[in-house]
């Protein structure tokens, strides 16, 4: 005996219908929703490959782009996600046919490709991140993390008690080495200021070869990496691998003696495990977007236009090292004041944090 | 009454043999018939309604006037409404032709080739697809599960591409040789599963899945090697291909931003030769006797494990020309771990929906990348991933025959459902 169609399809209403029956809410008023609808200026975004939701500098970037349009209500924010740079053209193509006015392309692979669309329409204005650009309407958005990184080891310099400390990336490319590339210069200045002989593993700055786990997403290649250290001795670990440097956090977690620094974002507000970290090598890549969305948008009405590039420093605030948190105490005054002192010689340029990877200078 | 007997399931009325078949009446029996052509149509319609529940469902707007149905239900009804037929015409839009283009061409504000955009985009994701669903019908013929077509096309990105940028050459020359090098690494990647099935009796999927593995895992070293590694940046990046090796653009003609290239004529004629390799040579009939009953073939006389290596190497091929249609088209300027996507795993929904057959294979992969093609323009109006959504969808379907005819209430057609299965277990 077979059911006709329709009566499955009646039977299938029917159940949607009493599931609605917890939807007697009331009506709210008729208005507008919160998106900026009628906004005059639409700032768009593309991602690389890792999506935007990636913990990371995709993430930071869409956060800056939503506060600028939060800040502003007369800008509106698109976004458009690439799952691998053969979507970059297409993409950003479709943003200038979408008509923005603004358009932002993550990750120093998508440069080329931003210049190329730039090219082409010179009237619109462009934005690279991570990358360095000379085409005119191109503005790059770059960060010496070198700077931060630097600060970072010479904290964990002066914290390590077993005299080694690790670091390890998760793909091996510019913006991840030269977190590690300032975290070994700032070791190396702790062992000759200070007299120490701090030993980092994980990272080569010569040779520049290191250990990777050739994810930002698997968390439990980098605990088994992070374990593999500790074995080793290190007892304060430098994960530089977005999501996937939780697995150094698990291990640290797992191990009372063992603390780590985090990269970015503020671990200790980012992050489950506050607790285990003496400081965060901080990389402002929100507050750069949104203000560099609130600048062309004055651009667009008639301010300055916003060309050249932006190197987020110590100097302009773009990197930083976070607080210490719960290790406010941990760290010695002494430290405290020769990192002041760093920071000072740094931003007066008197000294100069190296990486092969730092960005290039207008 | 007559028009709802031809719709009516036959179960508690037996057949009408007395009466005349006439047209429409044979073709209101075979719409209501669980044959593999409705069956594949009713999963595409079944796929996309459920795309539409899912698109409500997931839009926080749309949920939100579901919350007060009942105080003012046309509010939730008109923003459902309105929300499917605005994405599923967005996806239209990014796959076929851009309306709102149209206008800016009737008005003279764009070029013709401004309008072909959306289709060239759509060829392109396409083109791959051709070339790793080919992979994995050829090997469905011979009763062979290839998984490894993601792996297969690796290693042929990775051998056109060092031909393409390690010799000098005239185009002429350069081009081919390069392609036939991604075809011949791939092919050699390819048969290794075949081997290890014909000499030690392993299993070809699980040996293939883990050849994609290591596959996927010596590209990330091999990018990395001097030898392949950009010379100008320091990211995870390959050298580019030379000009002289770079598959030319179709279209240039009209506009440089048709990104189709002539790896897309390179795909219909792979599988005009599939075609012609599966039904009119020895080869293929060995191929599809082996694939109906490996032990009548014996029996008659074929080797078995050689025709189990050699087609696994011919379809290794055709997922190396994948890889050559990628290191020498769209990523010409340099590989990176993610050039490949996951062209090799959506082969294998692609054959399953072209049902391993060259033909349907080429619409089918036409359909996915117009999928892709129209997901990706349609951000961020559509979730991107509502592509990837209606692939898993209507495979689900395609693979499982019983479902549709359950859930429609069709006929069983005579001899039985249609299921593609790749046998060996």
């Amino acid at each position: 005996m077979a059911v006709k169609p329709f009566k499955m399809a009646l039977a299938g209403f029917s159940a949607v219908g009493l599931a609605a029956l917890a939807a007697c809410g009331e009506a709210p008023s008729e208005n507008g929703s919160g998106d900026n609808a009628d906004a005059s200026f639409l700032a768009c975004m593309v991602t690389d490959s890792g999506g935007v939701d990636d913990k990371s500098f995709n993430e930071s970037s869409w956060a800056g782009m939503e506060a600028a349009a939060e800040e502003n209500s007369d800008i509106k924010v698109e976004l458009k996600e690439s799952s691998s740079e053969t979507d970059y053209d297409p993409n950003l193509q479709a943003t200038v046919d979408d008509g923005c006015n603004f358009i932002v392309g993550v990750g120093g692979l998508m440069t080329e490709n931003v210049n190329a669309v730039a090219t082409e329409n010179p009237d619109i204005a462009f934005a690279t991140v991570d990358g360095f650009s000379e085409v005119e309407n191109v503005y790059s958005i770059q960060f010496d993390t070198a700077q931060s990184a630097f600060l970072a080891g010479y904290v964990a310099a002066s914290q390590t008690k077993t005299g080694t400390v690790a670091t390890w990336g998760g793909i091996q490319i510019p913006p991840v080495t030269i977190f590690m590339d300032g975290f070994a210069e700032g070791i190396k200045k702790h062992n000759e200021d200070k007299g120490t002989d701090v030993q980092l593993l994980g990272w080569d700055v010569e040779a520049q070869t290191g250990t990777f786990v050739n994810t930002f997403e698997d968390a439990a290649a980098g605990k088994s990496t992070s374990d593999t250290f500790i074995t080793q001795g290190a007892d304060i670990l430098f994960p530089v691998a977005g999501p996937a440097g939780i697995g150094a956090l698990t291990a640290a977690s797992e191990n009372e003696d063992v603390t780590a620094i985090w990269v970015d974002t503020d671990g200790y507000e980012s992050t489950e495990y506050g607790a285990e970290l003496i400081t965060s090598a901080e990389k402002g890549l929100e507050t750069a977007l949104k203000d560099s969305v609130l600048a062309a948008y004055d651009a667009a009405n008639g301010g300055e236009a916003i060309t050249g590039s932006y190197v987020g420093t110590l100097a302009n605030g773009g990197v930083s090292l976070a607080p210490f948190h719960d290790f406010d105490a941990a760290v010695s005054d002494e430290t405290k004041a020769e990192l002041d002192a760093l920071t000072q010689q740094i931003i007066d340029g008197t000294l100069v944090v190296e990486s092969a990877a730092s960005p290039k200078a207008q | 009454m007559s028009t709802t007997d031809t719709q009516a399931p036959a179960a508690d009325q037996p057949e009408a043999a007395e009466e005349k078949p006439n047209f429409m009446r044979l073709f209101g029996r075979y719409l209501t018939e669980a044959n593999s052509v409705m069956v594949t149509i009713y999963s595409l319609l079944l796929a996309f309604l459920i795309g539409a529940i899912l698109l409500i469902v997931s839009d926080e707007y749309v949920r939100s006037t579901y919350t007060y149905f009942f105080a003012r239900p046309q509010d939730a009804l008109t923003a459902s409404w309105y929300l499917v037929r605005d994405s599923y015409i967005a996806l239209f839009e990014g796959a076929i032709l851009n309306l709102n283009m149209l206008d800016r061409f009737a008005a003279g504000n764009a070029e013709f080739g401004d309008l072909l955009r959306p289709l060239s985009e759509t060829l392109t994701y396409a083109t791959p697809l051709i070339f790793t669903g080919l992979a994995v019908g050829l090997a469905f013929r011979a009763g062979l599960f290839n998984i490894g077509a993601q792996g297969q096309m690796i290693f042929g990105m990775l051998g056109a591409l060092i031909i393409g940028f390690g010799l000098s050459l005239p185009a002429v020359i350069h081009l081919p040789l390069a392609i036939i090098a991604g075809a011949i690494a791939g092919a050699a990647f390819g048969a290794v599963p075949g081997l290890l099935k014909a000499t030690t009796g392993a299993h070809e999927v699980i040996s293939s899945i883990m050849l994609n593995n290591i596959a996927a895992l010596f590209l990330v070293w091999a990018i990395g090697t001097d030898f392949l590694h950009s010379e100008t940046k320091t990211d995870l990046i390959t050298k580019p291909v030379d000009e002289t090796a770079v598959m030319p653009k179709l279209l240039s003609g009209l506009s440089e931003s048709l990104r189709v290239n002539w790896a897309l004529p390179l795909g219909i004629l792979a599988a005009v030769f599939t075609w012609w390799l599966l039904s009119r040579s020895t080869f293929g009939f060995r191929i599809r006797a082996v694939g109906f009953n490996e032990h009548a073939s014996a029996t008659a006389g074929m080797r078995i494990g050689s025709t189990y290596t050699t087609t696994m190497a011919v379809a290794g091929g055709l997922a190396g020309l994948a890889g050559a249609a990628l290191s020498l088209g769209v990523g010409s300027a340099g590989l990176t771990t993610n050039t490949a996507l996951e062209y090799g795993f959506d082969g294998i929904t692609v054959a399953l929906l072209g049902r391993a057959n060259p033909g349907g294979i080429v619409a089918a992969a036409l359909l996915f990348g117009a999928l892709k093609a129209g997901a990706l323009s349609a951000q961020p109006d559509v979730p991107v991933d509502i592509s990837t959504l209606l692939q898993a969808i209507i495979v689900l379907f395609i693979a499982a025959p019983a479902l549709v005819k359950a859930i429609l209430h069709l006929r069983t057609p005579r001899g039985g459902l249609v299921t593609l299965e790749a046998k060996g277990w």
